[in-house]
């Protein structure tokens, strides 16, 4: 082995948050972009339903197939990363002692979050990108204030983090990720994605639309589809499955 | 007065009806290399978990740099190598030493580290296709590389190969020399006793003995020597000055203590040649921390 000279002389200190933040962020990111069954749900099924469910007669919807099919197929990419891809990380980080030796480092609890959250905003920013762009490739018009969509996406992604760590801070990593799947496949049926949940038995209806992913296609269709306003109902469901979770989270995640 | 590295009075562990610890005092100085030998399950990892404000405690009192585990100001002033695991497993060898550097505010250069532990040539593979040892070491790595005043190494030779041990021990023997204190755990006397100022033997949870290496295996010489099992050990000792001590551990391998000068050896091989023994390796050598760690613990396995 190579002799290099190294300085061992102590000179302890920890970094300014903001650049150990982004440092964290930056190999979150990285992670889940390397993760190729990560992608499989974040990236690849979404574009294949969002161009399957465009093209091909299988929904009678009125209007273009692709205005009904993009605002759900960008809210189930938003669950995909915010739930879905953050419990399954997080709960292998808690299985293998990640989030314990971090505590260890000058990087807080705090700062952890703030990675977590930061990593999670910027692959999704990708994730709308894409879609954005293979749904307008399809001929989607979005109608409706793009604000109100980000607004929408904001608090999808706070329920969503919400419901991932609870997962993620409680169960076995093993749990976590078949869990977490689970939810996704079931999701992906009962959540209004490509099917309107008017089409879903009347006894169920009002179930699905509780549910967070049920409000969020609901919202999303809303505002890009029907060019409506703030949808308020979305917004107190999503609001409150976000309070709920992430305050139950707080209180019952376990750092190892 | 500046603070031990380390100060634990009275501390107790339990898990369950468990005791891990019980009852465990030591203190380890500033800029000394301090190690912790004990069997398996003796309580060196929850003691040294307990240090790194990883577990809590049920009673007495711990002081780390004069502060409580886990205060927050600690964290950029203590290194930590966990005895596994603590790395997402993707995440690439040179990655995670560049990602904990940057939670640092005066980093070692990561590149030169991760040469310096022969890591270089495996900075851009994924933690989980690391060898065993190579994991070990790039933990090593990530607990030094902040520069800190005080490391804990858990077990950090655990499973290297001979090379590696060396460089681990390099390491050690630098960090000691730039004045950083270090806190290790190990199963290994002859690590221990090479690379430690301070050695504190603990098993069941509680110190049974402590000292500088030299002061633990003590002044005392044994005479060693191999012969045919069985002798006759009382007749030996009959001819022996009083206070000499003679066993046979395992068969055909006799030690014998007590002053050990040139007339009792002279005597044990006029003794041998009345007897008609021949004797094989015959030495005089001072014990061991392994002789000493055996005395203390058993010989029992746990």
């Amino acid at each position: 082995m190579a002799m290099t000279t190294l300085d061992f002389r102590p000179a302890p200190g920890a970094a300014p948050l903001g650049r150990m933040v982004l440092a964290q962020a930056g190999a979150e990111v990285r992670a889940m972009l390397r993760n190729g069954e990560q992608l499989l749900l974040t990236m690849i099924i979404p574009v294949l339903l969002l161009v399957g469910f465009s093209k091909a007669p299988l929904l009678d919807v009125a209007g273009e197939r692709v205005d009904f099919v993009a605002p759900g197929v960008l809210a189930l990419a938003i669950m995909s990363t915010a739930f879905t891809g953050q419990a399954i990380a997080t709960g292998f980080e808690r299985r293998y002692g990640v989030l314990k030796r971090l505590g260890a480092t000058p990087l807080s609890r705090t700062g952890l979050m703030l990675a977590k959250t930061a990593a999670v905003l910027a692959v999704e920013v990708l994730q709308v990108v894409v879609l954005v762009a293979v749904a307008l490739g399809l001929g989607w018009s979005p109608r409706g204030n793009p604000l109100w969509a980000a607004a929408l996406i904001l608090l999808g992604t706070a329920a969503f983090s919400g419901l991932g760590l609870l997962m993620a801070g409680t169960l076995r990593a093993e749990a976590t990720l078949a869990g977490a799947n689970l939810v996704y496949l079931v999701m992906l049926g009962l959540g209004g994605v490509v099917l309107p949940l008017s089409t879903y038995p009347q006894g169920i209806q009002p179930v699905l639309e509780f549910l967070p992913l049920g409000a969020f296609t609901d919202g999303m269709r809303s505002v890009l589809a029907e060019g409506g306003g703030l949808p308020w109902l979305a917004v107190c469901v999503l609001a409150g499955w976000a309070a709920v979770s992430l305050t139950l989270a707080a209180r019952t995640f376990r750092w190892e | 007065m500046i603070s031990p590295a380390v100060e634990i009075t009275g501390l107790v562990k339990r898990y369950g009806r468990t005791t891990a610890v019980d009852g465990l005092t030591l203190r380890c100085a500033r800029g000394e290399v301090t190690a912790i030998l004990g069997p398996n399950g003796a309580g060196k990892t929850s003691t040294i978990e307990i240090c790194e404000g990883f577990l809590r405690f049920d009673a007495g009192s711990v002081r780390v740099l004069g502060l409580l585990p886990g205060d927050p100001s600690l964290r950029a002033r203590v290194g930590v190598m966990p005895q596994s695991g603590g790395v997402p497993q993707a995440i690439r060898a040179g990655e995670w030493l560049r990602l904990v550097s940057r939670f640092h505010a005066h980093p070692l250069p990561a590149a030169a580290l991760l040469d310096r532990l022969g890591l270089t040539e495996h900075a851009r593979t994924p933690f989980r296709r690391l060898s065993g040892g190579q994991q070990q070491r790039l933990s090593l790595a990530a607990a030094v590389i902040g520069r800190p005043e005080l490391v804990f190494l858990d077990e950090p030779t655990a499973g290297l190969d001979p090379q590696a041990r060396h460089a681990c021990w390099e390491v050690v023997g630098e960090l000691r020399a730039a004045g950083v204190s270090v806190v290790l755990t190990t199963h290994y006397m002859d690590e221990a006793e090479k690379l430690a100022d301070h050695v504190v033997i603990i098993d069941r949870g509680r110190v049974v003995s402590e000292g500088s290496p030299a002061a633990l295996t003590g002044a005392e010489r044994q005479l060693r020597f191999r012969a045919r099992p069985g002798l006759d050990l009382d007749e030996l000792l009959a001819a022996l000055p009083a206070g000499s001590a003679a066993k046979e551990s395992p068969a055909g391998h006799y030690i014998i203590e007590g002053l050990v000068d040139p007339s009792l050896l002279a005597t044990v091989t006029a003794w041998c040649a009345t007897e008609g023994v021949t004797t094989e390796d015959l030495s005089i050598e001072r014990r061991t921390l392994e002789d000493v760690f055996l005395e203390l613990t058993g010989r029992e396995l746990r």
